[in-house]
């Protein structure tokens, strides 16, 4: 099949960039999006032009590398689904593509669809994690915890840290990521004794970070590549009154 | 104070604020409906009703003055919500779409502002009466303050009608989002529960718009009819 | 070249006890006076980075992702293993060790093994208390899985993303040493170049990936945690970005690279589509818990597999090998789905896939619990394929996906460059010549939690050397070879682009040098790769400049230590006259067409030293003494 493809093209962060449009022919339905984009590419060297600068890594959906707004929709249309595990058929020859990266101030583009996401990092390193030193610690099946209690922790910890939420957010807000760890350890014994802590410090993170605030849209469930719900953002909301009200 | 400005600084905290500012308003809105539902009830019970709540002196405006403060703080903080999502994303999508996110979820701040300025009009025509100074010399055989037939000579108005139930139509809008959207702010999502929140807020959200309208309609298809020697102006 | 293996003394459930009571310590306030790079933030680099913190050591590390978070540990599916015993069906450290030695094929180290099976439960305990959410049953205590090469149930594993969640967890102790300012990390920073001074490993240069800025870092010990190199194969089930420039590079400067032939053809790979592939993804290898492997009994069969009956079909393995059926190890099912498919009864469009049939398993469990055992996986296969594994039965192959070989290193993890330490899948260490599912995460952690910490204390405290800065000539040096390097690529424009040179290379060494080799193909590859690597440097184009964001230059550095390695890996696999694991060598096969390993001749380590590009590298040996196991011929039947 043949696409016209529009292309958000920036080449650093100090650029200002602009969409550019394309067209690749000789695209077949087993392929991926970004086998799609292989191709391009493939064709913008050999015509001396720079390729399409997309971040990727594990291809499997799992790395949370990829980070494409597909048409106004990040990760494209397919429910649950990284853009790098979209195949293309799900489009069909002749269809315009509108491809841009993840939108946010917080996500800052460096090059094309390529955006600095360590503000995620930085969110983690305020709290996102329990801390037990490496040693010393008790035999693994010395706390039993409920099969539900520990499904539900992982349900939350299934997050790939894309940034997918935020760009989905027509606030730009993070709320979906951070909450996703809050209730992975919130559900979680061992998660208890910095629970007050965790709450207070990734979110004092994450509002300086520069996101927007959450007015409950649930488009972040909606475009989440691994279905978290928002449900872990209620809890945060809870976690982080208690915290602040007793702190 | 310090506390105070930290607490609304906070996203999450604001948004709690605008939670429960936004609850007392809803709640305030079911007796607000349900006092002027009496329209239907004569002349009469609706004067009794509203001379009541004047003879609330003090109380009344200790009312008045707590549900300005929910409102500005409503209000405010929305606002700055919104001001913080611009900035948080100052270049836009060429192109956007949306799975899940509404068209009444995303224009909150839209209908919020309208309904605001809609809130400043109501109090201008009903309650200090400045568009219309000549309700204040309306008075029932009992000497009461004829509210009853103020509200029918208000919205004997098709347009002023227009207007009142345009805007309750908004509401609903509003609250079809907020009510739920509340439960979610105050930390209350669970599977279990959910199907029985959302059935409470398009519940409530609809009785809240029709109950209001109600009353225009009701002056307008003439079941509610102006009492005998009120001299229509 | 120095191959002691520096095994401790004593009885081997002694010996790592001994060790570490045998090394020298760091005083705790002079701890912050040592430094170390650890390259990779993989479970082995972030379990490393974030332990040597916590003990007091200035830390750097270093990643080509864009997150510490995104390392290719991340992808691991199945599970991870540990001789808790918690089933109580018979599991202990030595069955695990010796599962881990016979599985290997007997071609790894027995005191580094068994320290490994030793540490395995210490890594459970410690996930658990970083609130990795394993798997649980209803009692509320870890469930386990059986994995392919082993009787008892000894996996722990969350959903099919184990390796994420223990990435996770050795990634949320790194961000809390990041944020408490003892680990300086830096993404986005690939290394090219290992620096030594007055032959100890003193530092790195890398290039800023973003502004393409090219410096350096210098420490008192450098710690290579930089994952495998399957992408030599191009195909492969390793993330885009894996590459072998950071091992290579080490190397090239004297490190000896141990057993390059060795790696591991995975059994359940979604097979490939077409020449668009870009890589392969595997299924875990858990499905063959439930699944049933199988082709057609008739060569070039037509009908839908649903179609065939019973009796048409051939489950190979559970004839080959009763008792181990669909459970044997990875070499072996890997090598029968070949040969059922080089006898022209393969499946598919391509004729190279068997099937993954779940039929009987749905039938007999309900079609909810294999959704709740496999649900994610079955997704997968759906959106890549388009099919539904529920109805139709899976189509799988064979594809690169692990390497036993690495830099080689002593039971300190030490390379043979003093000073210069290697962990995770980079080093050669305790697989043999073939991995069991479900250890490398075990293997990855364990050096990163419960080795590294303490053998670098012992380095320090013993090599004494002088503190340096990246103002040494040495440094100097080396980041104008990397500048040069650098705009050697930029120069390049030819005519081909650097990914078809690199699907070449692909091809010519999945034909020569992969599930299957021998002596004529072997030597023709050695033909082939000089040839391809002129073209490379002839007729390759890359484009852009090197002062921004450039992933078409990145991709031609890692091209280019491949197309050298290529050859390595050749030269290894063709003096290796034997089959065993993972290598397979037509020439040493039984009459059915087992491996056959030549215990007499064989049983090293062959550790590699660099004599320069194009030039035939030199063997040493490091002889594998095996006291405690016997040798035996491996036996699945
Ligand atoms: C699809 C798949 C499934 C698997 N499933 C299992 C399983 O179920 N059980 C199991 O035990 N094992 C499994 N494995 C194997 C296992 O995941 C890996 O062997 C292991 O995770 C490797 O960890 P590592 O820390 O050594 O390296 P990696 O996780 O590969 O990390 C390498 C790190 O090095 C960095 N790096 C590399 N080169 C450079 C450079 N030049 N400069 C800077 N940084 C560099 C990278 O950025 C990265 O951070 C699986 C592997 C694959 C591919
Ligand atoms: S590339 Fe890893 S999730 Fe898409």
């Amino acid at each position: 099949m043949k696409l016209k493809l529009h292309i958000w093209r920036q080449k650093n962060a100090r650029d200002k960039g602009k969409m550019v449009t394309y067209e690749v022919d000789g695209i077949i339905s087993d392929m991926s999006f970004l086998e799609m984009l292989d191709v391009l590419n493939e064709k913008l060297i050999l015509n001396s032009e720079e390729p399409v600068a997309f971040d990727h890594d594990c291809r499997e959906g799992i790395c949370g590398a990829c980070s494409l707004t597909i048409n106004g929709i990040p990760h494209g249309p397919e429910k649950e689904t990284t853009i790098c595990q979209l195949h293309m058929r799900h489009f069909k020859d002749g269809d315009e593509i509108y491809i841009e990266p993840f939108r946010a101030r917080a996500f800052p583009v460096i090059r094309d669809l390529v955006t600095d996401r360590s503000a995620f990092d930085r969110i983690m390193q305020a709290g996102g994690f329990v801390s037990a030193r490496t040693g010393g610690v008790p035999d693994a099946n010395a706390i039993p915890i409920s099969k539900k209690e520990a499904d539900l922790a992982m349900d939350n910890a299934a997050c790939i840290g894309c940034g997918a939420c935020v760009a989905s957010c027509k606030n730009a807000s993070a709320m979906l990521f951070v909450a996703a760890k809050v209730s992975q350890y919130a559900h979680l014994p061992q998660g208890q004794p910095e629970r007050k802590r965790r709450v207070l410090n990734m979110v004092a993170q994450m509002d300086k970070e520069g996101f927007g605030g959450c007015t409950n849209q649930y488009e972040c469930e909606a475009v989440c590549p691994k279905g978290i719900s928002v449900a872990s953002i209620a809890l945060m909301n809870r976690d982080f009154f208690k915290a602040s009200v007793t702190e | 104070m310090a506390a105070l400005v930290r607490f609304l600084q906070s996203t999450i905290l604001s948004k709690v604020v605008v939670a429960v500012t936004g609850l007392f308003m809803v709640l305030f809105l079911l007796g607000h409906m349900t006092g002027n539902l009496q329209m239907y009830l004569g002349q009469e019970t609706m004067n009794v009703y509203a001379e009541t709540l004047q003879g609330l002196g003090g109380l009344l405006w200790v009312i008045r003055g707590a549900l300005l403060l929910f409102l500005v703080l409503h209000v405010i903080l929305t606002l700055r919500l919104k001001f913080l999502s611009m900035s948080a994303r100052p270049e836009p999508y060429a192109v956007k779409n949306y799975v899940r996110a509404t068209l009444t979820s995303r224009t909150m701040v839209w209908s919020g502002v309208m309904l605001s300025l809609f809130i400043v009009y109501h109090l201008l025509h009903f309650t200090v009466k400045a568009t219309n100074p000549a309700y204040g010399g309306l008075f029932d055989a009992a000497g009461r303050h004829d509210v009853y037939s103020m509200v029918i000579l208000g919205y004997s108005n098709v347009l002023i009608s227009m207007v009142y139930i345009a805007a309750m139509i908004l509401l609903g809008f509003h609250l079809f989002h907020a009510i739920e959207s509340m439960f979610q702010t105050l930390g209350i999502n669970h599977e279990k529960y959910n199907p029985i929140i959302h059935g409470l807020s398009v519940t409530l959200s609809t009785i809240i718009v029709v109950g209001f309208i109600m009353i225009p309609v009701g002056v307008l298809a003439g079941w509610i009819a102006l009492p005998a020697g009120v001299i229509v102006l | 070249m120095n191959l002691d293996p520096k095994i401790p003394s004593g009885p081997l459930a002694e010996k790592w006890d001994n060790h570490r009571f045998e090394m020298k310590l760091v005083n705790p306030a002079n701890k912050r006076k040592y430094s170390a790079i650890v390259v990779g933030t993989g479970l082995a680099g972030a379990s490393a980075a974030a332990t040597m913190a916590e003990l007091g050591y200035q830390v750097t590390a270093l990643c080509y992702n864009d997150s510490a978070r995104r390392a290719h540990s991340i992808a691991a599916q199945g599970g991870i293993n540990a001789a808790k015993n918690y089933p109580n069906d018979g599991d202990s450290v030595y069955r695990l060790f010796y599962d881990t030695v016979k599985g290997g094929d007997y071609r790894s180290r027995e005191a580094n093994v068994y320290r490994l099976a030793q540490v395995s439960n210490n890594i459970i305990d410690q996930c658990v208390a970083q609130g990795v959410p394993f798997a649980r049953e209803y009692g509320g205590y870890l469930d386990n899985r059986s994995f392919g090469g082993a009787q008892v149930s000894r996996t722990f594993y969350a959903r099919g993303q184990t390796g994420q969640q223990l990435l996770l967890g050795a990634y949320s102790a790194l961000m809390r040493q990041v944020g408490l300012g003892t680990v300086d990390l830096h993404t986005r920073h690939e290394m090219m170049d290992i620096v030594l001074i007055d032959g100890h490993a003193r530092g790195v240069v890398v290039r800023d990936m973003v502004t393409g800025e090219v410096q350096s870092f210098a420490a008192d010990a450098v710690i290579l945690a930089t994952g495998g190199y399957s992408n030599v194969f191009f195909l492969s089930t390793n993330a885009i970005a894996c590459n072998v420039t950071a091992a290579y590079r080490a190397y090239k400067k004297g490190a000896a690279f141990a057993n390059p032939c060795y790696t591991q053809i995975h059994p359940t790979c979604i097979p490939v589509s077409g020449d668009h592939q870009s890589k392969l993804t595997l299924m875990s290898e858990s499905l063959r818990n439930d699944g049933r492997i199988w082709v057609p009994k008739a060569k070039d069969e037509k009908r839908a597999p649903n179609d065939i009956p019973e009796d048409e079909r051939d489950y190979y393995l559970e004839r080959k090998y009763p008792s181990f059926g669909n459970l044997s190890p990875r070499d072996i099912s890997s090598r029968s789905a070949k040969e059922a498919c080089d006898d022209g009864r393969g499946v598919g469009p391509t004729g190279y896939g068997v099937y993954l049939d779940f039929k009987d398993a749905i039938n007999r469990l309900g079609k909810s619990t294999i959704e709740a055992r496999y649900g994610n996986l079955f997704q997968m296969y759906e959106r890549i394929t388009g099919e539904d594994p529920y109805q139709v039965p899976m189509r799988i192959y064979p594809a690169a996906h692990y390497t036993m070989g690495g830099l080689w290193v002593d039971y300190n993890l030490q390379s043979t460059i003093p000073g210069l330490h290697v962990l995770g899948e980079a080093n050669f260490s305790d697989h043999g010549a073939n991995r069991l599912g479900a250890s490398a995460l075990m293997q990855g952690l364990a050096d990163g939690y419960f080795v590294i910490p303490y053998t670098i204390g012992n380095y320090f405290a013993t090599a004494k050397t002088e503190k340096v800065t990246t103002e040494h000539p040495e440094f100097k040096r080396a980041e104008e070879e990397v500048r040069g390097r650098i705009d050697s690529l930029l120069a390049l424009d030819g005519s081909r682009t650097v990914v078809s040179i690199h699907r070449e290379l692909g091809k010519i060494m999945w034909d020569y040098c992969g599930m299957a080799r021998n002596e004529q193909g072997l030597k023709k590859a050695l033909e082939l790769i000089p040839e391809l690597r002129q073209e490379f440097w002839e007729n390759a184009k890359v484009v852009g400049d090197g002062e921004n964001l450039n992933s078409a230059l990145e991709r031609a550095g890692r091209v280019a230590d491949f197309l050298e390695f290529a050859e390595l890996m050749c030269h290894d696999a063709l003096n290796r006259n034997e089959s065993c694991g993972g290598h397979f060598r037509e020439e040493y096969q039984t009459e059915d067409g087992e491996a056959k390993r030549n215990d007499e001749d064989y049983t090293y380590v062959a550790a590699w030293e660099y004599k320069g590009v194009g030039n035939e590298p030199v063997l040493h040996r490091e002889p594998l003494e095996f006291e405690n196991v016997q040798l035996q011929t491996r036996s699945y039947k």
